[in-house]
């Protein structure tokens, strides 16, 4: 009897299969595309004229470095909070691996430092390949400046990985037309919460905000980031439930022109990577937010720092659908270390812009790769 | 999900397999390769240390060396072990002997703990429980909105105020008493294991009303540190077991095996797609299978017959096998399947399939499409698919809101299918003959074998340009 369910199951199931193959073709074809140019050409730093965006297929915008413009922002958010406030705040957590940095502090470089290196990198999410690339580099340089004391290599350690971090991590505010800042990722790594937080420190720099409640999908998501924009006053723009999340931060984009607003932070409902509807509705939100009067200026893909190696598949995806300008690692106030930013910036050259170390309105801040490295080894 | 471990395996199963005699340097590398595949997973340092040593212990052992198929014996070993891993038993939900039933949930922030309140609300009422749900998360704004809003499609009570996280648990279940619920759902604010303060707030709130079951919601993408903070909160609450959410994404979960691992509770439940309902018991031997690339028959035909009308399915089976289905028969059974919940999350406990087709979406409107061209069809139409010519294809389009092209495209998708199915009836009847001889000898319309000569033909070619389809069938074949 079951087998007889269970082949009318089948019949239903390879059909549907069948009647998806075209999307599935296609979406492979695209992604393979992608891919492929991905590949042949390394990050470049090719400006597109304005406007000229909306019509460029997907895969061409991969690796595309966001628009050069007046204002660089980055520099005033940074000084709006003080510098200090990372590595401190930080410190409340205990490492995982004060174990293994005392022991390798008190070693001569030997077979099992490099063992002890491996774990702690793997711990603190860096990942196996990373981690190998990582550790033949150091093993070249030990071998090159003859170190032999434990401290010295995890200093080199220290200044290979810092070195590696040294990318630029601006954000960009075009003021030619309205620019929109698009947060993106999978479900519950704290995109509403970190629009909310980036809200109120651009207002409280004297900027003027409208959030955009592109999360049409999850319960109250809306009613989430309205809260926020009414903690800093922030202009609030929403759909209805169900809406088109596009249709809803295009309306923002208008109410920003119209307000001459100098961005639109707009929020977007968590999808996993592996929805390709999800996905290509992304996309079309980020066409739609770039047609005049808007333009995206950075489109930050949040990723919780308790993430593992999914995050590397998070970020290439994402970055595929909707050619990601930079990330926000949020709740690294936990025990976890965020190692996959790591392998996130070595391998996809995307700089961690901004970090989330609470739930205060004030606990977001500018990345800093110096201090990141240090929290990842402090003992 | 754990379809790129399952892959990962197959790969290093694969050359296993072939080698008749297995030396020590055989069995490191693959020790070497399951290690890398078990950490790129996630799953947590030392858990994979000792794996791999107990693995690499038994696999030297001697009774491994003489057996006559040693890679099977390997494959065997890291099955068991894998299995103990996962934690045998599924967790069986027991009810107080004085109601309500109180269920607190604890987590990280963004884990999942509102939704999976409410999927666990759905879960104990199909179970033909009353569940009330307390919304104890004051700390996010609109968390409480979001779990009214969610409990609202489910049609189940909320109870919250803004007094305090500890005074709205007490007051929850005095309600719950007054109203006679006999479960009670505890949704909490998301906390971090580090974050003392909060972690006490949790210790009160669970003295408080001292819970039956305590879960932990943990997310499947996350990393080493799932270990850690599942330590933290054994330690504050005495966990009873696991919620693992987002099961859907492409994560390899390697938390889930670490979790149980170092904290010896089993993962109870696993939420697996955005839908209320894609949420269930979590079966850890089945789970252990699908890791191993066996798909997950089990909970397939559990939830199949959950849902399908017996004699209806037979009818329709029997009409498949004779060449008789029509697109009748087919929106019928589609819409029985998809009764059955979210269709990828279906379509990942098959076995045999590949991972992209598994990671690819179904889009339910495409479906709904499909439906609504068989709905625009005469009833004589829907019989005899040959009938519609090209006006008749014009009206059907017109009818259902599509174009003539995508109505042929389906016309032309079914009448391959039905070829297919006759093929592969072939093997269904078989089988079924095998099982119960007698009863099954039916329609002597094919010939002994001819069923499968068909099928090899119809299976060999496709006209579609694809051969993920020749990987599917098979597969499927072997388990129908």
């Amino acid at each position: 009897m079951t087998t007889g369910i269970f082949i009318v199951f089948i019949v239903v199931l390879v059909f549907l299969f069948l009647a998806a193959l075209p999307r599935i073709n296609s979406w492979w074809s695209k992604r393979n595309l992608a891919r492929t140019q991905e590949l042949a050409e390394p990050p470049a730093e090719s400006p597109l004229p304005e406007g000229k965006r909306v019509a460029v297929p997907l895969e061409e915008l991969i690796d595309e470095e966001p628009q050069a413009s007046e204002g660089v922002f980055g520099q005033e958010v940074e000084d709006s909070v003080s510098k200090t406030s990372f590595g401190s705040r930080l410190a409340k957590a205990k490492s995982a691996m004060s174990g293994y940095v005392t022991s390798i502090r008190n070693s001569e470089v030997n077979e099992s430092i490099w063992e002890q290196l491996e774990e702690a990198l793997i711990l603190a999410d860096v990942g196996m390949a990373a981690t190998s690339s990582v550790l033949d580099r150091l093993k070249k340089t030990a071998k090159d400046q003859k170190i032999t004391k434990g401290p010295d290599l995890l200093e080199a350690l220290k200044v290979q990985m810092k070195s590696d971090l040294d990318v630029d991590r601006t954000l960009e505010l075009n003021s030619e037309s309205v620019p929109v800042w698009l947060f993106v990722g999978v479900n519950g790594v704290g995109k509403t919460t970190t629009i909310g937080k980036l809200g109120q420190s651009l207002t409280l720099q004297g900027h003027s905000v409208v959030m955009a409640a592109g999360d049409t999908f999850r319960a109250a998501a809306a009613e989430q980031l309205e809260t926020w924009a009414d903690r800093c006053g922030a202009h609030f723009v929403r759909g209805q439930e169900r809406a088109d999340p596009s249709s809803v931060i295009f309306d923002a984009v208008i109410s920003a022109e119209k307000r001459n607003a100098d961005v639109v932070l707009a929020d977007t409902a968590g999808r996993l990577q592996n929805k390709v509807n999800l996905m290509e509705e992304l996309a079309k939100v980020r066409r739609v937010a770039d047609r005049n009067p808007g333009s995206v200026a950075e489109v930050l893909l949040v990723i919780d720092a308790t993430t593992g190696q999914n995050g590397l598949t998070q970020a290439r995806e994402f970055a595929l659908a909707v050619d990601v300008t930079g990330v926000v690692l949020t709740k690294l106030d936990g025990s976890a270390k965020g190692g996959i930013v790591f392998a996130i910036e070595k391998e996809m050259g995307l700089p961690v812009k901004l970090v989330g170390l609470g739930e205060g309105i004030d606990d977001l801040v500018p990345f800093e790769s110096e201090e990141f490295v240090e929290t990842l080894f402090s003992s | 999900m754990f379809e790129s471990l399952s892959d990962r395996f197959d790969g290093i199963f694969g050359r296993l397999k072939g080698k008749g005699r297995l030396s020590e340097g055989d069995v490191e590398d693959a020790m070497r390769e399951i290690r890398l595949a078990l950490l790129e997973a996630d799953v947590n340092f030392t858990v994979v240390r000792d794996f791999v040593e107990r693995v690499k212990n038994r696999c030297l052992g001697a009774d491994i060396a003489q057996s006559l198929t040693p890679g099977q014996q390997v494959i065997k070993v890291v099955n068991e072990e894998l299995k103990a891993i996962l934690g045998g038993e599924t967790l069986k939900i027991t009810f107080a002997a004085s109601p309500p039933t109180v269920v607190l949930m604890a987590g990280l922030q963004g884990s999942g703990k509102t939704t999976s309140s409410v999927k666990l609300a759905r879960w104990f009422k199909s179970q033909g429980r009353n569940p009330l749900l307390v919304g104890a998360d004051l700390q996010r704004p609109a968390a409480v909105e979001q779990l009214r809003t969610l409990s609202d499609r489910i049609d189940v009570p909320v109870y919250s105020d803004s007094t305090g996280p500890v005074a709205v648990v007490q007051r929850g279940l005095e309600e719950a008493k007054s109203l006679g619920r006999d479960v009670l759902i505890v949704d909490t604010a998301g906390r971090l294991a580090v974050d003392t303060e909060l972690m006490d707030e949790i210790a009160s709130i669970s003295d408080a009303i001292e819970p039956d079951y305590t879960f932990l919601v943990i997310d499947a993408m996350t990393g080493q540190d799932a270990v850690n903070t599942a330590e933290i909160f054994h330690a504050t609450l005495e966990l009873d077991g696991i919620i693992l959410t987002k099961l859907d994404g492409d994560a390899r979960g390697g938390a889930a095996l670490s979790v149980k691992e170092v904290v010896g509770r089993p993962i109870a439940f696993a939420s697996t797609g955005e839908n209320l309902e894609d949420f269930d018991q979590f079966h850890p031997e089945r789970m252990a299978e699908r890791i191993l690339g066996m798909g997950d028959i089990l909970t397939l035909i559990e939830k199949a017959e959950e849902v399908f009308e017996k004699e209806e399915a037979e009818v329709a089976a029997q009409r498949l096998l004779d060449g008789t289905f029509t697109l009748d028969d087919f929106v019928d059974q589609l819409r029985q399947v998809r009764k059955m919940g979210n269709l990828s999350g279906l379509m990942a406990m098959m076995p045999g399939i590949p991972k992209e087709v598994k990671n690819a979406e179904i889009d339910e409107r495409d479906i709904n499409r499909v439906e609504a061209i068989v709905l625009a069809m005469t009833p004589s139409e829907r019989v005899e698919p040959a009938l519609i010519d090209s006006s008749r294809r014009a009206r059907i389009a017109k009818g259902s809101g599509t174009s003539t092209a995508q109505v042929s495209n389906l016309l032309n998708q079914f009448k391959e299918m039905r070829k297919m199915m006759k093929g592969m009836a072939g093997f269904g009847t078989k089988k079924a003959t095998k099982n119960r001889k007698d009863k099954k000898s039916k329609k002597g319309k094919k010939g002994p074998g001819g069923g499968r000569v068909q099928a090899k033909r119809a299976v060999a070619a496709p006209k579609f340009d694809i051969e993920k389809l020749d990987l599917t069938l098979p597969g499927l074949n072997k388990n129908s």
